[in-house]
Protein backbone atom coordinates (compact mmCIF):
# COMPACT_ATOMS: atom_id res chain seq x y z
CA UNK A 1 0.00 0.00 0.00
CA UNK A 2 3.27 2.19 0.31
CA UNK A 3 2.40 3.35 -3.58
CA UNK A 4 -0.58 4.80 -2.65
CA UNK A 5 0.45 7.29 0.65
CA UNK A 6 1.57 9.56 -2.13
CA UNK A 7 -0.08 12.95 -3.38
CA UNK A 8 -2.53 12.53 -6.17
CA UNK A 9 -2.93 15.04 -8.79
CA UNK A 10 -6.90 13.78 -8.98
CA UNK A 11 -8.85 11.01 -6.70
CA UNK A 12 -12.24 9.95 -8.36
CA UNK A 13 -14.99 8.54 -5.78
CA UNK A 14 -17.02 6.07 -7.67
CA UNK A 15 -16.59 3.93 -10.66
CA UNK A 16 -19.82 4.33 -12.49
CA UNK A 17 -19.54 5.83 -16.06
CA UNK A 18 -19.47 9.28 -14.49
CA UNK A 19 -15.95 8.22 -12.46
CA UNK A 20 -15.00 6.27 -14.95
CA UNK A 21 -15.17 8.49 -17.63
CA UNK A 22 -13.13 11.35 -15.64
CA UNK A 23 -10.92 8.97 -14.14
CA UNK A 24 -9.92 7.93 -17.76
CA UNK A 25 -9.54 11.51 -19.08
CA UNK A 26 -7.61 12.45 -16.84
CA UNK A 27 -5.47 9.46 -16.74
CA UNK A 28 -4.87 10.39 -20.91
CA UNK A 29 -3.92 13.34 -19.92
CA UNK A 30 -1.18 12.81 -18.17
CA UNK A 31 -2.47 13.19 -14.58
CA UNK A 32 -2.07 10.99 -11.81
CA UNK A 33 -5.47 9.67 -10.59
CA UNK A 34 -6.06 7.68 -7.94
CA UNK A 35 -9.94 6.15 -8.28
CA UNK A 36 -11.82 4.47 -5.27
CA UNK A 37 -14.46 2.30 -5.49
CA UNK A 38 -16.60 0.68 -2.98
CA UNK A 39 -17.53 -2.86 -4.78
CA UNK A 40 -15.73 -6.00 -5.40
CA UNK A 41 -14.93 -4.68 -8.61
CA UNK A 42 -16.34 -1.62 -10.64
CA UNK A 43 -20.01 -2.68 -11.67
CA UNK A 44 -20.66 -4.88 -8.75
CA UNK A 45 -22.49 -2.12 -7.31
CA UNK A 46 -24.04 -0.46 -9.68
CA UNK A 47 -27.83 -0.16 -11.00
CA UNK A 48 -29.04 0.42 -14.70
CA UNK A 49 -31.59 -0.32 -17.35
CA UNK A 50 -29.78 -0.30 -19.22
CA UNK A 51 -29.21 1.92 -22.33
CA UNK A 52 -25.53 3.02 -23.66
CA UNK A 53 -25.57 6.50 -26.31
CA UNK A 54 -22.76 5.82 -28.48
CA UNK A 55 -21.86 9.57 -28.87
CA UNK A 56 -21.47 9.91 -25.16
CA UNK A 57 -18.97 6.89 -25.15
CA UNK A 58 -17.34 7.88 -28.48
CA UNK A 59 -16.14 11.19 -27.34
CA UNK A 60 -14.27 9.53 -24.81
CA UNK A 61 -13.03 6.24 -26.54
CA UNK A 62 -13.77 6.05 -29.98
CA UNK A 63 -13.00 2.36 -30.61
CA UNK A 64 -15.31 1.27 -27.86
CA UNK A 65 -17.22 -0.82 -30.26
CA UNK A 66 -14.34 -3.53 -30.44
CA UNK A 67 -14.43 -4.77 -27.20
CA UNK A 68 -16.86 -3.54 -25.13
CA UNK A 69 -19.45 -5.68 -23.92
CA UNK A 70 -22.62 -4.64 -25.62
CA UNK A 71 -26.23 -6.55 -25.62
CA UNK A 72 -27.83 -5.44 -28.52
CA UNK A 73 -28.30 -1.85 -30.76
CA UNK A 74 -31.13 -0.97 -30.21
CA UNK A 75 -33.55 -0.55 -33.81
CA UNK A 76 -37.09 0.19 -32.38
CA UNK A 77 -38.66 2.28 -29.74
CA UNK A 78 -41.76 1.62 -28.42
CA UNK A 79 -43.79 4.03 -26.02
CA UNK A 80 -47.05 2.64 -24.80
CA UNK A 81 -49.64 3.99 -22.94
CA UNK A 82 -51.24 1.66 -20.72
CA UNK A 83 -54.66 1.00 -18.81
CA UNK A 84 -55.21 -1.89 -17.00
CA UNK A 85 -56.40 -4.37 -20.61
CA UNK A 86 -54.48 -2.16 -22.76
CA UNK A 87 -52.02 -0.23 -24.92
CA UNK A 88 -51.65 2.27 -27.06
CA UNK A 89 -48.55 2.12 -28.72
CA UNK A 90 -46.45 4.85 -30.58
CA UNK A 91 -43.79 2.23 -32.15
CA UNK A 92 -40.78 3.55 -34.51
CA UNK A 93 -38.43 0.87 -36.13
CA UNK A 94 -36.18 1.54 -38.89
CA UNK A 95 -33.33 -0.39 -40.94
CA UNK A 96 -31.30 2.68 -40.36
CA UNK A 97 -30.43 2.17 -36.92
CA UNK A 98 -29.01 -1.15 -38.26
CA UNK A 99 -25.86 1.45 -39.30
CA UNK A 100 -21.95 0.40 -39.13
CA UNK A 101 -22.16 2.25 -35.76
CA UNK A 102 -25.47 2.18 -34.25
CA UNK A 103 -26.71 5.17 -31.97
CA UNK A 104 -28.00 3.14 -28.91
CA UNK A 105 -27.11 -0.05 -27.31
CA UNK A 106 -28.77 -2.39 -24.26
CA UNK A 107 -26.20 -3.26 -21.77
CA UNK A 108 -25.61 -4.76 -18.64
CA UNK A 109 -23.67 -2.42 -16.00
CA UNK A 110 -22.28 -5.37 -13.98
CA UNK A 111 -20.01 -6.27 -17.09
CA UNK A 112 -19.81 -2.74 -19.36
CA UNK A 113 -18.35 -0.98 -15.72
CA UNK A 114 -16.10 -3.68 -15.42
CA UNK A 115 -15.09 -3.17 -19.25
CA UNK A 116 -15.00 0.84 -18.74
CA UNK A 117 -12.90 0.36 -15.88
CA UNK A 118 -9.97 -2.05 -17.12
CA UNK A 119 -9.88 0.96 -20.12
CA UNK A 120 -9.20 3.68 -16.89
CA UNK A 121 -6.25 1.14 -15.51
CA UNK A 122 -4.50 0.41 -19.07
CA UNK A 123 -4.53 4.32 -19.29
CA UNK A 124 -2.70 4.72 -15.93
CA UNK A 125 -5.20 5.14 -13.36
CA UNK A 126 -4.89 3.57 -10.19
CA UNK A 127 -8.13 1.59 -9.16
CA UNK A 128 -8.58 0.64 -5.64
CA UNK A 129 -11.61 -1.62 -5.18
CA UNK A 130 -13.36 -2.61 -1.99
CA UNK A 131 -12.77 0.45 -0.54
CA UNK A 132 -15.67 2.97 1.03
CA UNK A 133 -14.69 6.45 0.76
CA UNK A 134 -15.71 7.86 4.58
CA UNK A 135 -15.53 11.39 4.44
CA UNK A 136 -13.49 14.24 2.81
CA UNK A 137 -10.19 15.85 3.96
CA UNK A 138 -10.73 19.82 4.15
CA UNK A 139 -7.70 21.90 5.47
CA UNK A 140 -8.24 24.75 7.62
CA UNK A 141 -9.92 26.86 5.41
CA UNK A 142 -11.83 24.50 4.14
CA UNK A 143 -10.70 23.45 1.24
CA UNK A 144 -11.04 19.83 -0.10
CA UNK A 145 -8.01 18.38 0.21
CA UNK A 146 -8.62 14.55 -0.07
CA UNK A 147 -10.26 11.52 1.35
CA UNK A 148 -10.69 8.88 4.09
CA UNK A 149 -11.62 5.28 3.62
CA UNK A 150 -12.37 2.57 5.90
CA UNK A 151 -8.87 1.09 4.78
CA UNK A 152 -6.40 1.51 7.48
CA UNK A 153 -3.88 4.04 6.87
CA UNK A 154 -4.19 8.00 6.76
CA UNK A 155 -5.72 10.24 4.37
CA UNK A 156 -5.22 9.64 0.66
CA UNK A 157 -4.70 13.04 -0.47
CA UNK A 158 -4.86 15.06 -4.27
CA UNK A 159 -5.53 18.56 -5.48
CA UNK A 160 -8.85 17.64 -6.65
CA UNK A 161 -11.67 15.16 -5.34
CA UNK A 162 -14.08 14.33 -8.58
CA UNK A 163 -17.50 13.16 -6.81
CA UNK A 164 -18.85 10.09 -8.70
CA UNK A 165 -20.48 8.52 -5.83
CA UNK A 166 -24.15 8.10 -7.15
CA UNK A 167 -27.68 9.18 -6.96
CA UNK A 168 -27.09 7.93 -2.77
CA UNK A 169 -23.48 9.98 -2.05
CA UNK A 170 -23.28 10.17 1.32
CA UNK A 171 -19.60 11.81 0.90
CA UNK A 172 -20.58 14.73 -0.57
CA UNK A 173 -23.22 15.74 1.27
CA UNK A 174 -22.03 14.65 4.76
CA UNK A 175 -19.56 17.26 3.63
CA UNK A 176 -22.57 19.58 3.44
CA UNK A 177 -21.29 20.21 -0.08
CA UNK A 178 -25.06 19.53 -1.39
CA UNK A 179 -28.62 19.07 0.52
CA UNK A 180 -29.80 15.81 1.21
CA UNK A 181 -32.57 14.06 -1.54
CA UNK A 182 -35.89 14.96 -1.05
CA UNK A 183 -38.11 11.99 -1.67
CA UNK A 184 -40.25 13.91 -3.69
CA UNK A 185 -37.18 14.21 -6.36
CA UNK A 186 -36.02 10.61 -6.68
CA UNK A 187 -37.49 7.75 -8.24
CA UNK A 188 -36.97 4.22 -7.20
CA UNK A 189 -37.04 1.68 -9.76
CA UNK A 190 -36.72 -2.31 -9.13
CA UNK A 191 -36.44 -4.10 -11.84
CA UNK A 192 -35.67 -8.02 -12.64
CA UNK A 193 -33.12 -10.10 -15.17
CA UNK A 194 -35.58 -12.65 -17.07
CA UNK A 195 -33.44 -14.92 -19.60
CA UNK A 196 -34.16 -16.58 -22.22
CA UNK A 197 -32.95 -18.48 -25.42
CA UNK A 198 -31.73 -15.78 -28.07
CA UNK A 199 -33.59 -17.23 -30.46
CA UNK A 200 -37.05 -17.17 -28.46
CA UNK A 201 -36.11 -13.00 -27.87
CA UNK A 202 -35.40 -12.74 -31.98
CA UNK A 203 -38.60 -14.67 -32.38
CA UNK A 204 -40.88 -12.44 -30.35
CA UNK A 205 -39.83 -9.16 -30.98
CA UNK A 206 -39.14 -9.98 -34.67
CA UNK A 207 -35.39 -9.38 -34.44
CA UNK A 208 -32.59 -10.60 -36.43
CA UNK A 209 -28.63 -10.71 -35.65
CA UNK A 210 -28.17 -7.71 -32.72
CA UNK A 211 -31.03 -5.89 -32.82
CA UNK A 212 -33.11 -5.06 -30.05
CA UNK A 213 -36.49 -3.54 -28.98
CA UNK A 214 -36.76 -0.63 -26.06
CA UNK A 215 -40.42 -0.84 -24.43
CA UNK A 216 -41.23 2.39 -22.32
CA UNK A 217 -44.31 1.93 -20.89
CA UNK A 218 -46.34 4.57 -19.23
CA UNK A 219 -50.54 4.93 -17.52
CA UNK A 220 -51.85 3.01 -14.75
CA UNK A 221 -49.45 0.33 -14.44
CA UNK A 222 -47.90 2.71 -11.75
CA UNK A 223 -51.08 3.02 -10.20
CA UNK A 224 -52.00 6.80 -10.45
CA UNK A 225 -47.86 7.56 -8.96
CA UNK A 226 -45.84 9.23 -11.24
CA UNK A 227 -43.06 7.05 -13.25
CA UNK A 228 -42.82 4.88 -16.29
CA UNK A 229 -42.36 0.97 -16.71
CA UNK A 230 -39.34 -0.23 -19.19
CA UNK A 231 -38.46 -3.69 -21.20
CA UNK A 232 -35.61 -4.05 -22.82
CA UNK A 233 -34.01 -6.71 -24.78
CA UNK A 234 -30.77 -7.93 -24.46
CA UNK A 235 -28.96 -10.91 -26.40
CA UNK A 236 -30.01 -13.26 -23.97
CA UNK A 237 -32.22 -11.67 -21.20
CA UNK A 238 -34.71 -9.14 -20.79
CA UNK A 239 -34.38 -6.15 -18.77
CA UNK A 240 -37.68 -4.99 -16.88
CA UNK A 241 -38.63 -3.08 -14.42
CA UNK A 242 -40.36 -0.17 -12.77
CA UNK A 243 -39.89 3.26 -11.11
CA UNK A 244 -42.11 5.32 -9.35
CA UNK A 245 -41.34 8.75 -7.42
CA UNK A 246 -40.64 7.63 -3.79
CA UNK A 247 -42.82 9.98 -2.34
CA UNK A 248 -45.72 8.64 -4.24
CA UNK A 249 -44.78 5.30 -3.68
CA UNK A 250 -44.36 5.59 -0.01
CA UNK A 251 -47.60 7.26 0.30
CA UNK A 252 -49.53 4.87 -1.66
CA UNK A 253 -48.88 1.76 0.84
CA UNK A 254 -47.69 -0.58 -1.93
CA UNK A 255 -44.21 -2.25 -2.21
CA UNK A 256 -42.29 -2.25 -5.36
CA UNK A 257 -42.25 -5.74 -6.04
CA UNK A 258 -46.12 -6.02 -6.15
CA UNK A 259 -46.01 -2.64 -8.61
CA UNK A 260 -43.18 -4.59 -10.57
CA UNK A 261 -44.71 -7.96 -10.47
CA UNK A 262 -48.44 -6.29 -11.62
CA UNK A 263 -46.79 -4.79 -14.25
CA UNK A 264 -45.10 -8.57 -15.64
CA UNK A 265 -48.84 -9.81 -15.17
CA UNK A 266 -50.01 -6.95 -17.85
CA UNK A 267 -51.41 -9.09 -20.67
CA UNK A 268 -49.41 -6.96 -23.17
CA UNK A 269 -46.10 -7.70 -21.54
CA UNK A 270 -46.89 -11.15 -19.62
CA UNK A 271 -46.45 -12.98 -23.23
CA UNK A 272 -42.92 -11.27 -24.18
CA UNK A 273 -41.39 -12.84 -20.77
CA UNK A 274 -43.57 -16.00 -20.65
CA UNK A 275 -41.17 -18.71 -19.69
CA UNK A 276 -38.02 -17.03 -18.42
CA UNK A 277 -36.45 -18.04 -15.38
CA UNK A 278 -35.10 -14.80 -13.55
CA UNK A 279 -31.90 -14.55 -12.07
CA UNK A 280 -31.59 -11.56 -10.61
CA UNK A 281 -33.50 -8.64 -8.71
CA UNK A 282 -32.22 -5.33 -8.09
CA UNK A 283 -33.31 -1.32 -6.69
CA UNK A 284 -31.57 1.85 -7.32
CA UNK A 285 -32.93 5.53 -6.93
CA UNK A 286 -33.21 7.87 -9.75
CA UNK A 287 -32.63 11.33 -9.40
CA UNK A 288 -35.48 13.05 -11.65
CA UNK A 289 -36.04 16.34 -9.73
CA UNK A 290 -34.09 17.66 -12.82
CA UNK A 291 -32.62 21.09 -13.16
CA UNK A 292 -34.04 22.84 -9.86
CA UNK A 293 -33.18 20.19 -7.81
CA UNK A 294 -29.19 20.17 -8.68
CA UNK A 295 -26.67 20.53 -6.63
CA UNK A 296 -23.38 23.34 -6.48
CA UNK A 297 -21.73 21.67 -9.64
CA UNK A 298 -18.17 23.04 -7.95
CA UNK A 299 -15.79 24.29 -5.03
CA UNK A 300 -12.72 24.54 -3.69
CA UNK A 301 -10.81 21.34 -4.42
CA UNK A 302 -13.85 19.26 -5.17
CA UNK A 303 -16.23 19.04 -8.53
CA UNK A 304 -19.43 16.48 -8.80
CA UNK A 305 -20.70 14.36 -11.83
CA UNK A 306 -23.12 12.24 -13.01
CA UNK A 307 -26.20 10.93 -10.85
CA UNK A 308 -24.52 13.32 -7.93
CA UNK A 309 -24.97 16.01 -9.31
CA UNK A 310 -28.51 15.42 -10.00
CA UNK A 311 -28.21 15.06 -13.97
CA UNK A 312 -30.68 12.88 -15.76
CA UNK A 313 -32.79 13.88 -18.18
CA UNK A 314 -36.29 12.05 -16.90
CA UNK A 315 -38.54 12.70 -20.01
CA UNK A 316 -36.23 11.58 -22.46
CA UNK A 317 -35.17 8.30 -19.78
CA UNK A 318 -31.36 10.00 -20.35
CA UNK A 319 -28.80 9.69 -17.88
CA UNK A 320 -25.68 7.57 -18.61
CA UNK A 321 -25.03 9.94 -21.07
CA UNK A 322 -25.07 12.97 -19.05
CA UNK A 323 -23.08 10.96 -16.50
CA UNK A 324 -20.53 9.98 -18.92
CA UNK A 325 -20.37 13.78 -20.70
CA UNK A 326 -20.14 15.25 -17.06
CA UNK A 327 -17.38 13.17 -16.24
CA UNK A 328 -15.32 13.91 -19.21
CA UNK A 329 -15.87 17.38 -19.42
CA UNK A 330 -14.83 17.55 -15.37
CA UNK A 331 -12.14 15.62 -16.54
CA UNK A 332 -10.98 17.74 -19.31
CA UNK A 333 -10.97 20.79 -17.04
CA UNK A 334 -9.01 19.74 -14.32
CA UNK A 335 -5.97 18.70 -16.68
CA UNK A 336 -6.63 21.95 -18.71
CA UNK A 337 -5.86 23.68 -15.18
CA UNK A 338 -3.13 21.46 -14.78
CA UNK A 339 -1.73 22.38 -17.83
CA UNK A 340 -1.89 25.56 -16.57
CA UNK A 341 -0.44 25.63 -13.57
CA UNK A 342 -3.81 27.05 -11.93
CA UNK A 343 -4.56 25.38 -8.55
CA UNK A 344 -8.61 23.89 -8.39
CA UNK A 345 -10.47 26.43 -6.62
CA UNK A 346 -13.71 27.28 -6.95
CA UNK A 347 -13.37 29.96 -9.23
CA UNK A 348 -10.98 28.06 -11.00
CA UNK A 349 -13.23 24.93 -11.08
CA UNK A 350 -15.98 27.45 -12.22
CA UNK A 351 -14.76 26.83 -16.03
CA UNK A 352 -16.50 22.90 -15.07
CA UNK A 353 -19.78 24.54 -15.09
CA UNK A 354 -19.33 26.59 -18.28
CA UNK A 355 -18.56 23.77 -20.39
CA UNK A 356 -21.54 21.80 -19.10
CA UNK A 357 -23.81 24.93 -19.77
CA UNK A 358 -22.50 24.95 -23.09
CA UNK A 359 -22.83 21.37 -24.06
CA UNK A 360 -26.32 19.50 -24.28
CA UNK A 361 -26.39 18.15 -20.65
CA UNK A 362 -27.14 21.45 -19.00
CA UNK A 363 -29.22 22.83 -21.93
CA UNK A 364 -31.27 19.93 -21.78
CA UNK A 365 -31.70 20.10 -18.00
CA UNK A 366 -32.97 23.77 -18.13
CA UNK A 367 -35.27 22.90 -21.19
CA UNK A 368 -37.44 20.67 -18.90
CA UNK A 369 -36.84 22.51 -15.25
CA UNK A 370 -40.72 22.86 -15.09
CA UNK A 371 -41.44 18.90 -16.22
CA UNK A 372 -40.86 17.69 -12.57
CA UNK A 373 -43.26 19.66 -10.72
CA UNK A 374 -45.97 20.01 -13.68
CA UNK A 375 -46.12 15.92 -13.11
CA UNK A 376 -46.03 16.18 -9.33
CA UNK A 377 -48.96 18.66 -9.43
CA UNK A 378 -51.04 16.87 -12.86
CA UNK A 379 -51.11 13.07 -11.83
CA UNK A 380 -53.96 12.61 -13.93
CA UNK A 381 -51.89 13.22 -17.28
CA UNK A 382 -50.63 9.65 -16.18
CA UNK A 383 -53.79 8.20 -14.89
CA UNK A 384 -56.60 9.56 -16.42
CA UNK A 385 -55.21 10.04 -20.37
CA UNK A 386 -54.18 6.48 -20.91
CA UNK A 387 -58.18 5.39 -20.01
CA UNK A 388 -59.45 7.74 -22.42
CA UNK A 389 -57.09 6.50 -24.97
CA UNK A 390 -57.93 3.15 -24.29
CA UNK A 391 -61.75 3.85 -24.64
CA UNK A 392 -61.19 6.30 -27.71
CA UNK A 393 -59.02 3.69 -29.83
CA UNK A 394 -61.59 0.93 -28.95
CA UNK A 395 -65.24 2.94 -29.73
CA UNK A 396 -63.61 4.00 -32.77
CA UNK A 397 -62.17 0.18 -33.68
CA UNK A 398 -65.45 -1.85 -32.47
CA UNK A 399 -67.43 -2.55 -35.71
CA UNK A 400 -70.67 -3.22 -34.14
CA UNK A 401 -73.43 -1.47 -36.08
CA UNK A 402 -73.19 1.53 -34.74
CA UNK A 403 -72.82 4.95 -37.19
CA UNK A 404 -69.42 6.57 -36.92
CA UNK A 405 -71.27 9.97 -36.65
CA UNK A 406 -72.39 8.14 -33.20
CA UNK A 407 -68.99 7.19 -32.59
CA UNK A 408 -67.29 10.13 -32.72
CA UNK A 409 -70.34 11.92 -30.85
CA UNK A 410 -69.71 9.26 -27.96
CA UNK A 411 -66.05 10.01 -27.73
CA UNK A 412 -65.90 13.44 -27.42
CA UNK A 413 -68.75 13.15 -24.69
CA UNK A 414 -66.55 10.91 -23.14
CA UNK A 415 -63.91 13.41 -23.07
CA UNK A 416 -66.30 15.89 -21.95
CA UNK A 417 -67.20 14.24 -18.92
CA UNK A 418 -64.24 12.46 -18.16
CA UNK A 419 -61.65 15.65 -17.78
CA UNK A 420 -63.75 18.83 -19.32
CA UNK A 421 -62.81 20.63 -22.42
CA UNK A 422 -60.92 23.44 -20.76
CA UNK A 423 -59.55 20.90 -18.65
CA UNK A 424 -57.84 19.37 -21.68
CA UNK A 425 -56.91 22.25 -22.94
CA UNK A 426 -55.67 23.60 -19.76
CA UNK A 427 -53.09 20.21 -19.65
CA UNK A 428 -52.39 20.94 -23.40
CA UNK A 429 -51.21 24.67 -22.47
CA UNK A 430 -49.42 23.56 -19.49
CA UNK A 431 -47.24 20.71 -21.05
CA UNK A 432 -46.37 22.97 -23.67
CA UNK A 433 -45.38 25.71 -21.18
CA UNK A 434 -43.26 23.44 -19.20
CA UNK A 435 -41.61 21.50 -22.62
CA UNK A 436 -40.62 24.93 -23.86
CA UNK B 1 -41.29 -10.14 4.72
CA UNK B 2 -43.32 -11.98 2.17
CA UNK B 3 -42.31 -15.42 0.79
CA UNK B 4 -42.99 -13.28 -2.80
CA UNK B 5 -40.12 -10.91 -1.96
CA UNK B 6 -37.67 -14.00 -0.17
CA UNK B 7 -37.91 -15.75 -3.26
CA UNK B 8 -36.69 -12.64 -5.90
CA UNK B 9 -33.64 -12.27 -2.94
CA UNK B 10 -32.73 -15.50 -3.24
CA UNK B 11 -31.47 -14.62 -6.68
CA UNK B 12 -29.22 -12.33 -5.39
CA UNK B 13 -25.49 -12.27 -3.83
CA UNK B 14 -24.48 -10.83 -1.14
CA UNK B 15 -21.51 -10.63 1.27
CA UNK B 16 -22.86 -10.13 4.14
CA UNK B 17 -20.70 -8.80 7.30
CA UNK B 18 -21.85 -10.43 10.00
CA UNK B 19 -22.74 -8.61 13.20
CA UNK B 20 -21.90 -5.26 11.57
CA UNK B 21 -25.77 -3.99 9.95
CA UNK B 22 -24.45 -0.74 7.80
CA UNK B 23 -27.99 0.02 8.79
CA UNK B 24 -29.83 0.48 11.76
CA UNK B 25 -33.08 1.72 13.53
CA UNK B 26 -32.35 4.18 16.19
CA UNK B 27 -34.70 3.12 19.41
CA UNK B 28 -37.87 5.17 19.34
CA UNK B 29 -41.21 4.68 21.14
CA UNK B 30 -43.68 5.10 18.72
CA UNK B 31 -42.47 5.02 14.93
CA UNK B 32 -43.22 8.13 12.46
CA UNK B 33 -45.68 7.50 9.41
CA UNK B 34 -42.00 7.89 7.29
CA UNK B 35 -40.66 4.69 9.24
CA UNK B 36 -43.56 3.21 9.42
CA UNK B 37 -44.16 3.32 5.41
CA UNK B 38 -40.60 1.70 5.09
CA UNK B 39 -42.33 -1.72 6.10
CA UNK B 40 -43.61 -1.80 2.36
CA UNK B 41 -41.56 1.12 0.49
CA UNK B 42 -38.23 -1.10 1.19
CA UNK B 43 -37.91 -2.81 -1.70
CA UNK B 44 -36.30 -5.88 -0.08
CA UNK B 45 -38.37 -5.93 2.67
CA UNK B 46 -36.14 -5.32 5.30
CA UNK B 47 -38.54 -3.62 7.44
CA UNK B 48 -41.41 -4.95 9.83
CA UNK B 49 -43.16 -3.67 11.78
CA UNK B 50 -42.53 -6.07 15.89
CA UNK B 51 -45.74 -7.01 18.16
CA UNK B 52 -44.78 -3.69 20.50
CA UNK B 53 -45.58 -1.71 17.30
CA UNK B 54 -41.90 -0.39 16.55
CA UNK B 55 -39.88 -1.04 13.22
CA UNK B 56 -36.98 -3.46 12.94
CA UNK B 57 -34.43 -4.02 10.43
CA UNK B 58 -33.03 -7.07 9.00
CA UNK B 59 -30.68 -5.44 6.09
CA UNK B 60 -29.09 -8.84 5.11
CA UNK B 61 -31.36 -8.72 1.87
CA UNK B 62 -30.20 -4.81 0.75
CA UNK B 63 -29.56 -3.61 -1.57
CA UNK B 64 -28.46 -0.03 -0.56
CA UNK B 65 -30.68 2.16 -2.91
CA UNK B 66 -30.74 4.07 -0.07
CA UNK B 67 -34.52 4.91 -0.45
CA UNK B 68 -35.00 4.45 3.41
CA UNK B 69 -32.10 6.92 4.49
CA UNK B 70 -34.27 9.42 1.99
CA UNK B 71 -37.83 8.85 3.66
CA UNK B 72 -36.50 9.02 7.04
CA UNK B 73 -33.85 11.82 6.48
CA UNK B 74 -36.15 13.79 8.35
CA UNK B 75 -37.14 12.26 10.92
CA UNK B 76 -33.71 10.81 12.00
CA UNK B 77 -34.86 7.80 12.97
CA UNK B 78 -32.34 5.47 10.76
CA UNK B 79 -28.59 5.41 11.26
CA UNK B 80 -27.56 4.57 7.62
CA UNK B 81 -23.89 3.74 6.27
CA UNK B 82 -22.77 1.80 3.44
CA UNK B 83 -21.22 -1.70 4.03
CA UNK B 84 -17.71 -1.88 4.13
CA UNK B 85 -15.47 -2.40 0.89
CA UNK B 86 -16.55 -5.37 -0.29
CA UNK B 87 -19.32 -6.49 1.84
CA UNK B 88 -23.27 -6.34 0.78
CA UNK B 89 -24.90 -6.90 -2.60
CA UNK B 90 -22.83 -7.81 -5.22
CA UNK B 91 -24.40 -7.67 -8.76
CA UNK B 92 -24.03 -10.06 -11.10
CA UNK B 93 -26.01 -8.12 -13.63
CA UNK B 94 -26.87 -4.71 -12.54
Amino acid sequence: MAAIQERFDAIVVGAGPSGNAAAYTMAKGGLKVLQIERGEYPGSKNVQGAILYADALERIIPDFREDAPLERHVIEQRIWVIDDSSHTGMHYRSEDFNEEKPNRYTIIRAQFDRWFSSKVREAGAIVLCETTVTELVKDTKGNVIGVRTDRQGGPLLADVVVLAEGVNGLVGQRAALRDELKPENVALAVKEMHFLPQEVIESRFNLKGDGGVVIEAMGTVTKGMTGTGFLYTNRESISIGIGCIVDDIRKSGMTPYNLLDSFKQHPSIAPLIAGSEVKEYVAHLIPEGGFRAMPETQGNGWLVVGDAAHLVNAVHREGSNLAMTSGRVAGETIVWLKRRREPCTAANLAEYRKRLEDSFVLKDMRKYRKIPALLHNNRHLLNLYPRIMSTAAQTWLRVDGKAKKAKETEIIQRLRTQRGLTGMLADGWRLARAWR
Amino acid sequence: MSNRIEEKLYQNRYMVDAGRPHIKVREHAVPSEALKSLVTTCPAGCYSENEQGKVEIVADGCMECGTCRVVCAETGEIEWNYPRGGYGVLFKFG
